[in-house]
């Protein structure tokens, strides 16, 4: 009798394997995953997610970052844009203007003449608006401890995303805008009434 | 070296006040009677070309022996001769002023902007003397060496403070 039941019980696992693994049922069936959690219905102009969802991966997808170079980390920041490295792949387009912005990546050391320009374009971003961090001199003055420097970009914006190094690899940065992607994905109420 | 130190000398006894002899001639030079000095090696001696213009202070120096506190340090050069000339003028720190060169050399403009901005040395006769890297109402003169290399909270620049005041994130 024992055997009997593991066997029957057995049965009913494969066949639910092959339910999940091969067929496909409801909304599955009828639409295609095209990002986590966001689907769509094959030859129709309709997706089904949640709404958070949609927007969250309409703004990661598109972060157009500002080009507001202050120093050397500048330099990087166009190596990673330029063709080797290629920002545009990620959908990551640099504007000259904040009015079209989403991203400002403070590159660079930032002296406290500089500061409140820094601000004054920041302020000029629509919401929502991100910042990062580039290199040791944003995140904390790195080697500038002087009268004359911000001792790092937090003291008087909101960063999201920090990105060490003296100046950073392209590849560095890449990642702390994969980072803010992440971040991105991951917000609920950002939009709308809830702002 | 073509140029003749020992006619300079007699010309100008005081205004000149030491001859040294090291990488390039260097005069080390009083401020009074400077400007017609200045003039006189542009216009007859061929140092037609002002390549600097800057301030040194020479506070707490180890091996100082003379009075004064600042020096503004001037290099000339003659482009027929091929000659480069130094010329330090020692200025008093009570009294901190300068003769400007603006007249004879359109550069010396930005560089006595900057000296002044950095050492706060005046330089009468300057067409605009306005600060030129810090900004118009920062206190102080930073390159001065009793100048603190961090400024504490109550020094900072008031600008500033209140961008970090208003805008500072909350954790």
């Amino acid at each position: 009798m024992a055997e009997e039941k593991e066997i029957k019980e057995q049965e009913v696992q494969e066949a639910q394997e092959v339910q999940e693994g091969g067929e496909k049922r409801g909304i599955e069936k009828d639409t295609i995953e095209i990002a986590p959690g966001v689907r769509q219905i094959p030859g129709a102009p309709v997706i089904i997610a949640a709404i958070d969802k949609i927007i969250n991966w309409a703004r990661a997808g598109s972060m157009w970052p500002v080009t507001f170079g202050l120093a050397c980390c500048a330099i990087e920041m166009m190596a990673t844009g330029a063709s080797h490295y290629d920002l545009d792949r990620y959908g990551i387009i640099f504007r000259a203007s904040p009015r079209q912005a989403d991203v400002l990546i403070v590159a660079g050391t930032v002296t406290k003449k500089m500061a409140p320009i820094v601000r004054r374009v920041y302020d000029q971003m629509p919401e929502p608006k991100y910042v990062i961090a580039m290199g040791s001199c944003a995140c904390s003055g790195g080697v500038f401890r002087t009268y004359a420097v911000a001792q790092g970009a937090d003291n008087f914006l909101p960063v999201d995303v920090y990105v060490p190094g003296c100046p950073p690899r392209p590849e560095a940065l890449l990642y702390g805008l994969l980072s803010l992607q992440e971040k991105i994905k991951k917000e609920t109420k950002r939009w709308g009434c809830w702002r | 070296m073509n140029l003749a130190v020992e006619e300079l000398q007699k010309k100008f006894p005081d205004v000149i006040r030491e001859v040294k002899k090291g990488d390039c001639l260097t005069l080390i030079c009083g401020r009074e009677g400077f400007l017609e000095f200045i003039e006189y090696l542009k216009d007859q001696k061929g140092f037609v070309y002002l390549i600097d213009l800057c301030g040194v202070d020479y506070l707490n120096y180890p091996a100082k022996n003379w009075e004064e506190r600042f020096e503004v340090v001037y290099h000339l050069y003659n482009f027929e001769a091929k000659e480069l000339l130094r010329i330090r003028v020692r200025v008093p720190e009570d009294d901190c002023w300068h003769y400007s060169v603006v007249k004879l050399w359109k550069t010396a403009d930005f560089f006595e902007r900057e000296c002044y901005d950095m050492f706060g040395i005046e330089f009468k006769g300057h067409p605009d003397l306005r600060r030129v890297l810090m900004p118009d109402d920062w206190k102080g003169y930073p390159l001065r060496k009793d100048y603190p290399l961090a400024l504490s909270e109550e020094e900072e620049w008031e600008v500033y403070k209140e961008l970090v005041k208003k805008n500072k994130p909350k954790r």
